[in-house]
């Protein structure tokens, strides 16, 4: 389905309100939002539309730059569809004024948790590998695969105790696993042990699951040191972003053995993945699909519009982000 | 027990062989080709007072094994499943049998969440997909699939494995649903039914004669076309080409599938599918659990020897 229409004219008054598209709009939110707004490219934007513009929706990981920000003095509001926002200059937001952001808020939480469990599983229980060797016939002709490695009991680190995080925790602490976590600062109410750094945690972990937010402070959060301190046994799961890992380092701690395996669904150059990756079978390997469900992107498109109308009407935004 | 006579009927795990060739006198069936096979057994007879099995279909222990060893006194199980011994025979003859419960409980209830989640979220797909180079060739898309928590999950068999199933789906928000009668958990009576008010199906039930074929034609076409049907109990509970019909002409959402009508033959149809995780029964394939069900089997081997009471009996 073609997204809407842009429009250039100026001075366009009619009803719907006017929102910039940092990149053409995706099916599932152009039916959303059908016929409520007036759409227009920010690339496309004339005069008119640059000196009116309040708002800018910003479709999927299209990179938003400072000097995209200060071409719309009007701006007031950006609407992420995402809830990372590693791709937005938030210092450029930060320093213009009455500037708000929203993201997706917690309507992928559920679905990238869920996907967190499914790789933790997938590769300690060598699932896909041994899917793997099923397919190519080699149950039949080599006979049992190799043995794995048992979930319940494991130590589970967290890195980033957020809404998906907390959602992690309580699934994998149903599987009988012991939670433990480190974040920005403790959260006094949750039940699961603190460490005060990535590299403290990952010694305490069998298993190290990233769910927190690419920022200045996270990038190769998880350096050659974390990954030693995680261990030959230890294994990386990682669905927050590509960027909060040292890549090459990664790739030379699985293949010297420094760490025991990882599942992955984001990298440092999507859709580039390591090709000494493919090689191995200790790694279940993923395309940046966690929140790919039909669930999800009901959710999401539910948020953006609810944040779209809410700020029409001059009422609270539904996912506002601390900048 | 360095006097018993035990035999093993085909490797199973290097250390527990090791052990029973270190504490007993060790036996091997597969020392004797195919076809020598009962030569074997009739040169050893009067030796044998013990055998180890492994699992699953074909694991060994029916009657023809057991009137061919007049002195046989126990089969020991490493597995937790005994459908592969005749106990009808072995009650006739006085043979005792235990297997290997509890210890591979959380394994297997691992597993079978795990297949639960890897089914519908196609992540063993995912993995081949970006292997293969398609996520790069198609610049970065991959299709949709669905949620898995919070779904309605019906678990057929609520024994230790079902149980600690349902602990585990708990932590999903999934409402609890169980062909069985227990407190706090809705009762469905029948398969069909517990069927239609779920969105994934797991089996769990013991390998028995009224299990077989429990997920039938009707429980498939009541799971339907967004269902999700997943096996760690036996090939045998499911009607396999009915299943296999159903998930390639899309009738059955998807399956994760441990265990086979007969293992090691899995349908190439199966094979063709993006639906389907497919596992070599390895519900309790884990060095830790392996480890255990050894010294489980060796100290049930080591009462038996000492006229002690059995560990884990079931005859």
């Amino acid at each position: 389905m073609p997204p809407p229409a842009a429009h250039g004219a100026a001075g366009a008054a009619g009803d719907k309100p006017l929102v910039l598209l940092a990149q053409p709009l995706f099916p599932n939110f152009a039916a959303a939002l059908e016929g409520r707004y007036r759409f227009v490219l920010a690339g496309d934007a004339d005069a008119a539309t640059v000196a009116e513009a309040r708002v800018l929706l910003v479709p999927g990981l299209v990179a938003v730059t400072a000097d995209l920000i200060d071409r719309f003095p009007a701006l007031e509001l950006m609407v992420a569809t995402s809830v990372g926002l590693d791709h937005v200059d938030l210092r450029a937001c930060r320093h213009r004024r009455g500037l708000a952001v929203t993201n997706a808020g917690v309507a992928f939480s559920v679905d990238t948790a869920d996907y967190a469990v499914g790789l933790v599983v997938a590769v300690l229980r060598r699932v896909a590998a041994a899917e793997a060797h099923l397919r190519r016939g080699a149950w039949a002709t080599d006979g049992e695969f190799p043995l794995a490695t048992k979930v319940s009991g494991k130590r589970v680190g967290i890195l980033g105790l957020g809404s998906i995080g907390t959602l992690v925790a309580r699934r994998l602490a149903a599987f009988g696993c012991r939670i433990a976590y480190n974040s920005r600062s403790p959260k006094p109410s949750c039940p699961y042990e603190f460490y005060p750094t990535a590299r403290a945690l990952a010694a305490a972990s069998d298993v190290l699951v990233l769910s927190c937010a690419l920022t200045e402070e996270t990038r190769r959060v998880v350096d050659r040191g974390v990954m030693e301190a995680l261990g030959a046994g230890g294994v990386l799961v990682n669905v927050g972003r590509g960027g909060l890992v040292d890549e090459p380092e990664l790739v030379r701690c699985l293949q010297e053995g420094v760490i025991g395996g990882a599942g992955l669904d984001v990298y440092e150059d999507e859709p580039e993945v390591p090709p000494e990756l493919l090689a191995m079978d200790n790694v279940v390997l993923s395309g940046h699909r966690a929140v790919l469900t039909a669930e999800s992107m009901r959710g999401v498109a539910e948020v953006v519009a609810g944040n779209l109308e809410a700020f029409f009407a001059g009422r609270p935004l539904l996912s506002p982000v601390t900048l | 027990m360095e006097s018993l006579g035990v035999l093993l009927l085909r490797p199973l795990d290097t250390y527990l062989e090791q052990e029973l060739d270190r504490r007993c006198r060790l036996l091997r069936l597969w020392d004797a080709p195919h076809d020598r096979r009962g030569e074997f057994l009739r040169a050893h007879a009067l030796s044998i007072r013990a055998v180890v099995t492994g699992g699953g279909s074909g694991a060994g222990g029916d009657a023809e094994l057991i009137d061919a060893l007049p002195r046989l006194e126990i089969i020991v199980c490493y597995a937790v499943g005994f459908d592969h011994v005749d106990l009808t025979r072995c009650r006739e003859r006085g043979v005792r049998v235990t297997n290997t419960p509890d210890v591979l409980t959380d394994d297997v209830a691992d597993l079978a969440v795990g297949l639960a989640i890897d089914a519908p979220r196609r992540i063993p797909h995912a993995d081949r997909y970006v292997r293969a180079g398609l996520w790069k060739a198609n610049n970065g898309y991959y299709g949709l699939t669905n949620q898995f928590s919070g779904k309605r999950v019906g678990i057929i068999g609520l024994g230790r494995i079902g149980l600690a199933i349902a602990k585990r789906v708990e932590g999903f928000g999934c409402p609890r649903t169980r062909q069985q009668a227990y407190p706090n958990y809705t009762y469905l009576p029948t398969v069909v039914q517990l069927a239609a008010v779920s969105d994934g199906l797991v089996v769990a039930c013991s390998p028995k004669e009224q299990s077989r074929g429990i997920v039938s034609r009707e429980v498939i076409e009541a799971l339907g076309p967004r269902g999700v049907l997943v096996n760690v109990g036996r090939g045998a509970h499911v009607d396999q080409p009915e299943l296999v019909a159903a998930l390639a002409e899309g009738r059955l959402g998807g399956a994760g599938l441990d265990v086979f009508e007969a293992e090691s033959d899995v349908p190439q149809v199966l094979m063709a599918l993006d639906n389907v995780v497919l596992a070599p029964h390895m519900g309790s394939g884990t060095r830790e659990t392996r480890k255990a069900m050894a010294d489980l089997v060796l100290a049930n081997l080591e009462a038996h020897a000492l006229s002690k009471p059995l560990l884990t009996p079931v005859v």
